[in-house]
This record gives C-alpha cells, sequence and structure tokens, in this order.
C-alpha cells in the first residue's frame, strides 16, 4: 500500500503578518514548523505502516527551505519526501495548491493520501478535498479515528458537529484528519540520523507535466482583496431583578443567539 | 558554558528534552502523588530510541558512550528524577550482559532492550547486604544444568515491571565475595516472584520493590561470566553506571535552579522582585557555580570513560559523588529562595528536593563512594613511592 502524506510548512506563531501589497503571507524571520494537523496525518500513515506492508512518502509544496519539514518527517518515520517547488506556482491559491498538489501525486501514485484537516495559517481546510475532486476519488474530511483498514477498504470515524459518522470508504481514499485522531511521536534519534541525509526528491512543474498559466497566481482564481482580523463585538449586560427573574432573562438572551 | 557536544550529541539533548518537556513535566506531579510507574512515557523513550543509546549497533542499539547517556539523563532528570531513575535503572541492569555476556546472551537480551520492548532491574541489595555488598545471603545452587535461586532482594528499582533481571547470588558462600556468581532471570520463571512494594519519601514515579526466589530453577546458560565472578560484575556494572547517578544529580539541579530563578525575577517583596536583594542574588550565583562545576567534572569523567580507560573507579565516584552532593545542596537552596511557595507542593522543587536525597544513597552511599576514592588513592600514593 502506497501512503502518501501532504504537509505543509507554517509559521510557528498564531501572529501571522501580511504583505499588505501582495496580500500573501510573510515568511521572513518567523521560524517555521510543520502545520500541527499534519503531525496527526504523518503518525497515521507511520502507525499503517507498522502493522501492514506499506510505505510512506511525504510531499509537501513550498519554497525550498520546506525541506526542512520533509527532514522532520522523515525523522519521524516517512520513508521518502518529495519537495514541489518552483517559481511558477508562486502566489496559489486554495485552488491551484490542490491543482499542482494533485499533478504530483498522479505522478507519484497513491492508494491512500493523509492530509491534515486544515492549515494554521490559511485556516481554510479546502486543499485537501480539493485534491480529491482534481484526483476524482472520494475523500473523507475530519477524521478522528481509522476502526479498520486492508488493501481495498478503509472504515473511518468522521468527527461532525453533533457527534460522528462511521463512513466506509474504498480505496484509493484521501483523509483529512483532526487531532483526536491520534498522539504524534517525537522523531526517534535513528530517524533524524536518517533524515539527516536522506535525498529529498525535488519535482517542478515541468516534472508534473501542468501548463504553467494554470498554476500560480495565474491559474488563482482567487483574487485577495484586503485581509484583516475580524473585528471583536463585546457588549456587556447586566441582568437586574430577583434571581429567577434574571435566570428567565438570561435563557432568552441565550435561545436569542442561538447559544441554547 | 559549551561542552562541545557534536552534532549527534545535541540531537539527543534536544530529543531528550523535548520528551521531559512535553510529557514528562505535565505529568511529573501526578506521577508523584499517585506513585504510578511512568509506562506511557517509557514508551516514549522506548520510540525515540532512547533505550538503545549505550547498547552496540549489532545489537540494534546506537553504539553511543557514557557521554551520550549522561546527556539523556541529565535531561530527564531535570524534568523528573522518578521518571529518569526508571531509565538510568534500566542502564545499571544491562551493563552485566553488556559487559560480562557471551555472545548468545547479548543476541537473546540486547536486541529487545535497545528496543526499549523489555525493561531491566538490577539486583544486588538485601535486608543484610546494602553498603557491605558480601552480606548477600541469596544463594544459587547448580543442580544438573540448572541453578537453583533462594532468597529475596529488596529495594530493587523497576523490580515488577522489568521483564529482565540481573542477579547476584552466593554459588559458594564459604569464599565470600569470591563466591557470588551473577545470573540473568527473567520474568515469569517458575519460584521468582514479586514481594513488598515499597512507599518512598521521593522518586515516587518509579517502582521499588522486593525479589523473592524460592527454588526458582536458572538454567546454567544463564550465569553472566563464570561462576565466582559475581562481584566483579557487579563492581565493573557499578562503575559503569554511577556516571549516571551523578548525571541525575546535576539534572534535578538545573532544573530546581531555573525554578529558583524563575520564582526570584517575579517574586515581589519590598516593592522589589526578590532577585534584586544581595542574599538572593549570591544564592543564586552560588547555585550557578556548583552546577557548573558539576557538569564539568560528569562530562569529562564521561569522556575519559568513553576514551576505553581502564581504572574508572575513581573518577566515576569521584563524580557521582559530587554531583549528587549539588543535587541536594541545589534543590534545598532553590526551594530556601522560593520560601514558603518553594515548601508547597503548588511548585515542582518541593519534590525534586525529596527526589534527590536519594541519590546520595543509592547506588554505594556517598560514603562508601568516599572510601572508594581514598582507597583508590592510598593505592596511588603507594605505587608512587
Amino acid at each position: 500500500m502506497k501512503i502518501v502524506v501532504c504537509i505543509k510548512q507554517v509559521p510557528d506563531t498564531a501572529e501571522v503578518k501580511i504583505n499588505p501589497q501582495t496580500n500573501t503571507l510573510m515568511r521572513d524571520g518567523v521560524p517555521s514548523i510543520i502545520n500541527p494537523y499534519d503531525l496527526h496525518a504523518i503518525e497515521a500513515a507511520v502507525a499503517i505502516k507498522e502493522v501492514m506492508d506499506a510505505t510512506v512518502t511525504v510531499l509537501t509544496m513550498g519554497p525550498p527551505q520546506a525541506e526542512v519539514a520533509l527532514r522532520e518527517s522523515i525523522a519521524m518515520g516517512a520513508d521518502e519526501a518529495v519537495l514541489l517547488s518552483d517559481r511558477a506556482f508562486a502566489g496559489s491559491d486554495t485552488w491551484a495548491t490542490a491543482y499542482t498538489l494533485s499533478g504530483a501525486l498522479k505522478k507519484l501514485g497513491f492508494d491512500l493520501i493523509f492530509c491534515g484537516k486544515q492549515a494554521i495559517d490559511g485556516d481554510t481546510a479546502q486543499v485537501g478535498p480539493a485534491m480529491a475532486e482534481f484526483l476524482d476519488i472520494p475523500h473523507v474530511a475530519y477524521v478522528s479515528k481509522i476502526n479498520s483498514i486492508s488493501d481495498t477498504v478503509v472504515e473511518v470515524r468522521r468527527m461532525m458537529d453533533d457527534g460522528y459518522d462511521v463512513v466506509e470508504t474504498s480505496v484509493p481514499v484521501l483523509f483529512t484528519v483532526v487531532r483526536e485522531l491520534n498522539q504524534p511521536r517525537f522523531a526517534s534519534l535513528k530517524g533524524k540520523m536518517r533524515a539527516k541525509n536522506a535525498q529529498i526528491r525535488k519535482l517542478t512543474h515541468a516534472d508534473i507535466e501542468l501548463d504553467e498559466k494554470d498554476l500560480g497566481l495565474s491559474g488563482s482564481p482567487t483574487q485577495v482583496k484586503n485581509i484583516f482580523a475580524p473585528e471583536m463585538k463585546k457588549e456587556r449586560v447586566v441582568f437586574e431583578g430577583k434571581p429567577e427573574e434574571q435566570v428567565t432573562e438570561l435563557h432568552n438572551v441565550l435561545k436569542s443567539v442561538k447559544c441554547i | 558554558m559549551d561542552y562541545f557536544f557534536t552534532e549527534e550529541q545535541i540531537m539527543i539533548r534536544d530529543l531528550a528534552r523535548q520528551i521531559a518537556e512535553e510529557r514528562v513535566v505535565p505529568v511529573r506531579a501526578e506521577l508523584d502523588e499517585k506513585e504510578e510507574f511512568p509506562r506511557d512515557i517509557m514508551k516514549v523513550i522506548a520510540q525515540a530510541d532512547l533505550f538503545g543509546l549505550f547498547v552496540p549497533e549489532q545489537y540494534g542499539g546506537l553504539g553511543k558512550g557514557a557521554v551520550e547517556l549522561c546527556i539523556a539523563v541529565e535531561e530527564l532528570s531535570r524534568a523528573c528524577l522518578g521518571v529518569s531513575t526508571s531509565y538510568a535503572a534500566n542502564a545499571l541492569g544491562t551493563f552485566p550482559i553488556l559487559l560480562f555476556g557471551t555472545d548468545t546472551q547479548k543476541n537473546t537480551y540486547l536486541p529487545d532492550i535497545a528496543a526499549g520492548k523489555k525493561l531491566v532491574a538490577f539486583g544486588l541489595t538485601e535486608a543484610n547486604a546494602g553498603s557491605d555488598a558480601a552480606g548477600i545471603q541469596t544463594t544459587a545452587v547448580k543442580d544438573g544444568d540448572d541453578y537453583i535461586l533462594n532468597g529475596t532482594k529488596q529495594w530493587i528499582t523497576n523490580g515488577s515491571e522489568a521483564e529482565i533481571y540481573t542477579i547476584i547470588a552466593m554459588t559458594d558462600k564459604a569464599k565470600g565475595a569470591r563466591g557470588a556468581s551473577a545470573f540473568i532471570v527473567e520474568k515469569g520463571t517458575p519460584g521468582f516472584t514479586f514481594g513488598k512494594k515499597e512507599k518512598k519519601m521521593g522518586i515516587r514515579a518509579s517502582v521499588t520493590c522486593e525479589l523473592v526466589f524460592d527454588n526458582c530453577r536458572v538454567p546454567k546458560e544463564n550465569i553472566l561470566g563464570k561462576e565466582g565472578m559475581g562481584f566483579i560484575v557487579a563492581m565493573k556494572t557499578l562503575d559503569q553506571s554511577r556516571i549516571g547517578v551523578g548525571a541525575q544529580g546535576l539534572g534535578v539541579a538545573q532544573g530546581a535552579f531555573e525554578e529558583a530563578v524563575k520564582f526570584a525575577k517575579t517574586r515581589i517583596q519590598f516593592e522589589k522582585p526578590i532577585i534584586s536583594f544581595q542574599a538572593i542574588q549570591h544564592m543564586i550565583a552560588d547555585m550557578a557555580i556548583e552546577i557548573e562545576a558539576a557538569r564539568a567534572l560528569i562530562y569529562s569523567v564521561a569522556r575519559f570513560i568513553d576514551s576505553g580507560a581502564k581504572d574508572i573507579t575513581k573518577p566515576s565516584a569521584m563524580a557521582k559523588t559530587f554531583a549528587t552532593d549539588i543535587g541536594m545542596k541545589v534543590t534545598t537552596n532553590a526551594l530556601q529562595v522560593m520560601g514558603g511557595s518553594g515548601y508547597m507542593r503548588d511548585y515542582p522543587v518541593e519534590k525534586m528536593m525529596r527526589d534527590a536525597k536519594i541519590l546520595q544513597i543509592y547506588e554505594g552511599t556517598n560514603q562508601i563512594q568516599r572510601n572508594v576514592i581514598c582507597q583508590n588513592l592510598i593505592k596511588e600514593f603507594s605505587r608512587m613511592k
């Protein structure tokens, strides 16, 4: 079974700065980490490798320095790592990113694809499912448990707001995973030593045979006009009267804002 | 201070530190309170390959030495001595096999030890054989192709949790120290059970219990070295492991020191942070000096051991004694800097102080270490004439 984990290198801070000119992320000077949700995706893949015959490839699209994230994945137990990097990819929105990654996935081949549910910088949760659409395969988002797995069928739990679904799917399939799925392991010493000297396979747009006009900014239907933090609205209400009346009032307010 | 660790040594330090901070610190108070063996943490340590640090590569380990072991022990001890005791006792139990095991014994046991699949314990101490190790009463009587073990080992770290035990027993009482032999005994061997689980002042996450041998048959292939070599096995093992106890003293001192400095910077009295008072400053400066001196000694001796030096008894005893005395002193003073807060269980330093005390006692009390150091000095001086 060939498992591919798609990861993203993200800035290690919730305080992402945006370039006001281009409306893209400013990465300079901010330490980078593997997107925390993606660690759960790597763990899921490596754990499967421990119980059945499988290989784990980690794929990322990003600037050359994303290689660091790939080496960390190898240290955690991935077999090989692929860096999709090209100037032509710059400025990709989620559509173009998913399209580009799916091109690489077709090239690499796969049975299972794991992604984190979303990246902590963009927070869109779109790239995983979009890749599945481009690849024309089923996907299950928000996977919180893998109930059973074989070479042809996988049964998983999907986290929902009001509980969970149990979904059985054929292979090939793409999963996006949530924190509840597992606890990511630490990189092992042997893994770290292997990662230090591991060959990182590099792919450009030419390698994955995609047209440059469908990539990067020109392949991105989304045009970001402005990015800002939403204003926090705070209202303070003090209820008066007897405790019973206050409770009734509070109950009404909570109901009107759909908290209960 | 820079101790010029290699890239790999820094990798080991960072990994052990990450495990300590992310997995040990959040649960150490609870483990202490509940006197609970840290099985989950042992699994994490195993997965990170840290149990294989000092096991040769041919047996699935990393083939590293005393420096690397000390680095890992220091980092774990900075977070919790209970956890680091469980880890270091594993090394203690493994050294007899590493130093005296036959190829078959090494092939049988070391791969599982390196992978962290099986924990190890070392059984020397008995009710009447502590500092006076020659007082051992557990016997091993040859019977055909087996030895039959009878007796009780006391205060054995990792007892009941470990799968593999290296045990010192008397094969010939009449010969005294030369009548002892070392054996590998596996958990589950008929006649081998566990007795009382001890309630301790500190290192309460580590498990300490009695090993009871009642006509326990051990195949003669499980003897380590030759019959009568038990004391040499024990002494050479302790020579190797002592530096690790020193690293524990260093680690706990570092942990307590950091807590004290953090506290002193934020605790306001007389409208100032207490770190601005000279009385506190001098205490903190002294702690820093003592820790640095201990670290310098630990890593110099560890490097000396790794150089393949033959006689490591005296330097390893010195490193153990000095660094564990510093461990006790610094945890005590760190608590003092923190005053009433330090004495409360809301802060980790009272636990560190309770934990540190054992370091001056186990694997040879610091008084016995001083005897050993001076005996060696006497030998050295008499050779000089």
